[in-house]
């Protein structure tokens, strides 16, 4: 497996806390994500996870803390903020747009790569027509490398779910991003398909350059992909490390199989 | 057997995304426009039944189309962002007066500062085009409490604009050029010289019109603006996070909404009524405008029309039947009749296929591609 080849920062987390009332989602967690890595975040059923990275693409405002983006710190990220800066996201629950079809999915990820106003989409001539075309060309690429192409033209909502995480994937991906957050991309799925979408987040990782976080109940799946992983339990940070190192982590066996009393 | 698409091989893109991919569909648009632009005014021309008296254009064709325009705003708000709005007739009033005041010139007089506003009469399609304008403006600002609100708490923000247009064009007489009955007449249609009078000049003028918006229409909610209208509407969370802007979706999906509606409003004050009051935009016309968009199709713009034929044209229809077939009914029974039979056939249809006659449609397509095959 490839190494990232810097150990240069794309993201860092200081002290964040996240409080919901008297729910403590996150508790004082920090870590950092390499540029270029595969970083997965595991952790028992409500360990404070998918708030982290809700945190990391400003859905969630934490309490404390800071996050540094790209070398710049601030308190917290706007969803806004951080789309323009490069975070890319799926959801667990699939959040795809379900009246569209999957290339209109995708091609709504260049969104913000898109240029020409009203007046010139309305005559779709010349520029507008030119800029479409050329949009078209980079979510086509999407759509092979996904292996998609029989399913371009139908609404999503007509998918079976594994394919849905694969258009949601794609969507992401259109969005050229520099970090990628994957919140469980392979829960619900069989075997076969866990081993296609596996293939897919290596080859973006390779292919792309892309830095994926990467959130996943599939240990097997966590060990073999990442190349590093945060713990997280009842939103404290228990263990970092690779995965080799966190197998070992006395912490970690605990919170996964329990201790005795 | 006609309608395949075996053979007909797209080598670009941009051919792929045309409006109309498949060479039937594009033949069978191309027969239906020559019908509108040719074939219609040909019949009246030689007064061949049942175009030989004013009646079909005058009573059927005309409002047919204004309200499909007015249908197409509709949806593009309703059926492509999902914002709920019950100010469609609202939105049309402020499009038919501003239109009006417009075309008859425009005076405020500013006594305490001194001096007055005048701006001479405009030519009438400028009018119109302006007055689609004001209506555009008016419903960015009516659109802003969608940022905060969704669902029927919107449709009850939208339904306010409603009421609160409805009392201004009926109390302020400054919008009416203090008509005393409250009653305007449109100026003379003046296109660049021609005059719109007879019911086919009015016809083709509404074709025009109609053609010319509904492409337009068609080309934004296939680009870039309208998946991000429809991403709003499907999943705003996933779509501020990759990087569409909910203000600037919204509120470009209410102005391009309004400004539609608007000049549908003008085209129905001027070109349909020629003289009107308040009361033709009332909130009657919003459900109706709505129900054409549910019945037609959300998100369709073809279906704004077959919504706008059904809700206008079968009523008319129903009514008429009884006296052609010479059933003695009094006029009040078939009132009632039409009635019964219209509701029962929305409850019917909406419960067979809740996303209207465009889905229809596109399942009949996808059946026929197919057929004599089951699949």
């Amino acid at each position: 497996m490839r190494m990232p080849d810097t150990s240069e920062l794309l993201l860092q987390v200081e002290g964040v806390s996240l409080a919901f009332g008297g729910v403590k989602a996150l508790r004082d967690v920090s870590f950092d994500i390499r540029k270029g890595e595969i970083r997965a975040i595991i952790g028992p059923n409500g360990a404070g996870k998918t708030s982290m990275l809700n945190v990391i693409n400003g859905f969630y405002h934490p309490n404390h803390g800071a996050i540094t983006f790209k070398g710049r710190t601030r308190a917290q990220m706007q969803p806004y903020e951080a789309s323009r800066g490069g975070i890319a996201r799926t959801f667990q629950n699939v959040a795809l747009f379900k009246g569209m079809s999957a290339l209109d999915n995708i091609m709504a990820g260049r969104t913000l790569k898109m240029r020409r106003g009203l007046l010139w989409q309305m005559l779709r001539y010349g520029p507008a027509l030119a800029e479409e075309i050329e949009h078209r060309h980079r979510v086509e690429e999407i759509i092979d490398f996904l292996e998609i192409e029989a399913i371009r033209k139908v609404p999503v909502a007509r998918l079976p779910y594994g394919l849905q995480k694969r258009v949601e994937l794609g969507r992401a991906l259109a969005m050229e991003p520099d970090l990628l957050l994957l919140d469980e991309p392979m829960a619900g799925m069989n075997l076969e398909e866990k081993e296609d979408m596996s293939r897919f987040i290596i080859d973006v990782n390779n292919h792309y350059g892309t830095t994926i976080a990467l959130i996943e109940h599939d240990m097997a799946v966590v060990m073999d992909l990442s190349h590093r992983v945060a713990v997280l339990d009842h939103g404290v940070k228990i263990a970092d490390g690779t995965p080799d190192e966190v197998k070992e982590n006395q912490g970690v066996i605990d919170a996964y199989l329990g201790v005795a009393h | 057997m006609l309608y395949r698409e075996a053979g007909q091989f797209k080598t670009t893109y941009a051919e792929d995304m045309a409006i109309f991919p498949i060479r039937q569909d594009r033949m069978a648009i191309a027969i239906l426009l020559g019908i509108a632009f040719i074939g219609v005014p040909l019949l009246a021309d030689f007064d061949i039944w049942p175009f030989g008296s004013d009646y079909l254009l005058r009573a059927i064709l005309l409002p047919f189309l204004i309200l499909a325009l007015a249908a197409i705003g509709v949806n593009i708000l309703v059926g492509y962002c999902g914002q709920i709005s019950l100010g469609s007739g609202a939105f049309m009033a402020i499009g038919a007066y501003s239109a009006y005041k417009l075309g008859t010139g425009v005076h405020i007089p500013l006594a305490w500062l001194g001096f007055a506003i005048s701006i001479p009469p405009l030519p009438v399609l400028l009018a119109i085009l302006l007055g689609g304008l004001t209506a555009a403006s008016a419903g960015i600002l009516f659109g802003v409490p969608s940022l905060r609100i969704k669902g029927l708490y919107l449709a009850v923000a939208t339904l306010a604009a409603q009421f609160f247009f409805d009392w201004v064009f009926l109390r302020v007489s400054w919008f009416t050029n203090y008509a005393p009955s409250g009653s305007v007449n449109a100026p003379t249609l003046d296109f660049f010289g021609l005059n719109v009078g007879t019911p086919i000049e009015r016809y083709l003028l509404c074709l025009i019109f109609v053609t010319v918006f509904a492409v337009l229409a068609k080309n934004l909610v296939r680009g870039n603006l309208g998946r991000q209208w429809m991403a709003i509407r499907d999943m705003d969370i996933a779509a501020e996070l990759i990087g569409i802007r909910p203000l600037y979706a919204k509120l470009t999906a209410f102005a391009v909404s309004s400004f539609i509606i608007g000049v549908a409003g003008a085209l129905w004050a001027f070109v349909y009524l020629g003289s009107w009051e308040p009361l033709a935009f009332s909130i009657d016309r919003s459900l109706q405008l709505l129900f054409m968009v549910i019945i037609g199709g959300l998100g369709s713009i073809m279906g704004a029309f077959v919504g706008a034929a059904f809700i206008l044209i079968l009523p008319i229809l129903l009514n008429r039947i009884p006296s052609e077939l010479g059933v003695p009914l009094s006029t009040e029974t078939i009132t009632h009749l039409e009635f019964i039979i219209f509701g029962s056939l929305i409850c019917y249809l909406l419960i067979k296929e809740p996303h209207g006659f465009a889905r229809l449609i596109s399942l009949g397509k996808e059946k026929l591609r197919l057929w004599p095959f089951p699949y």
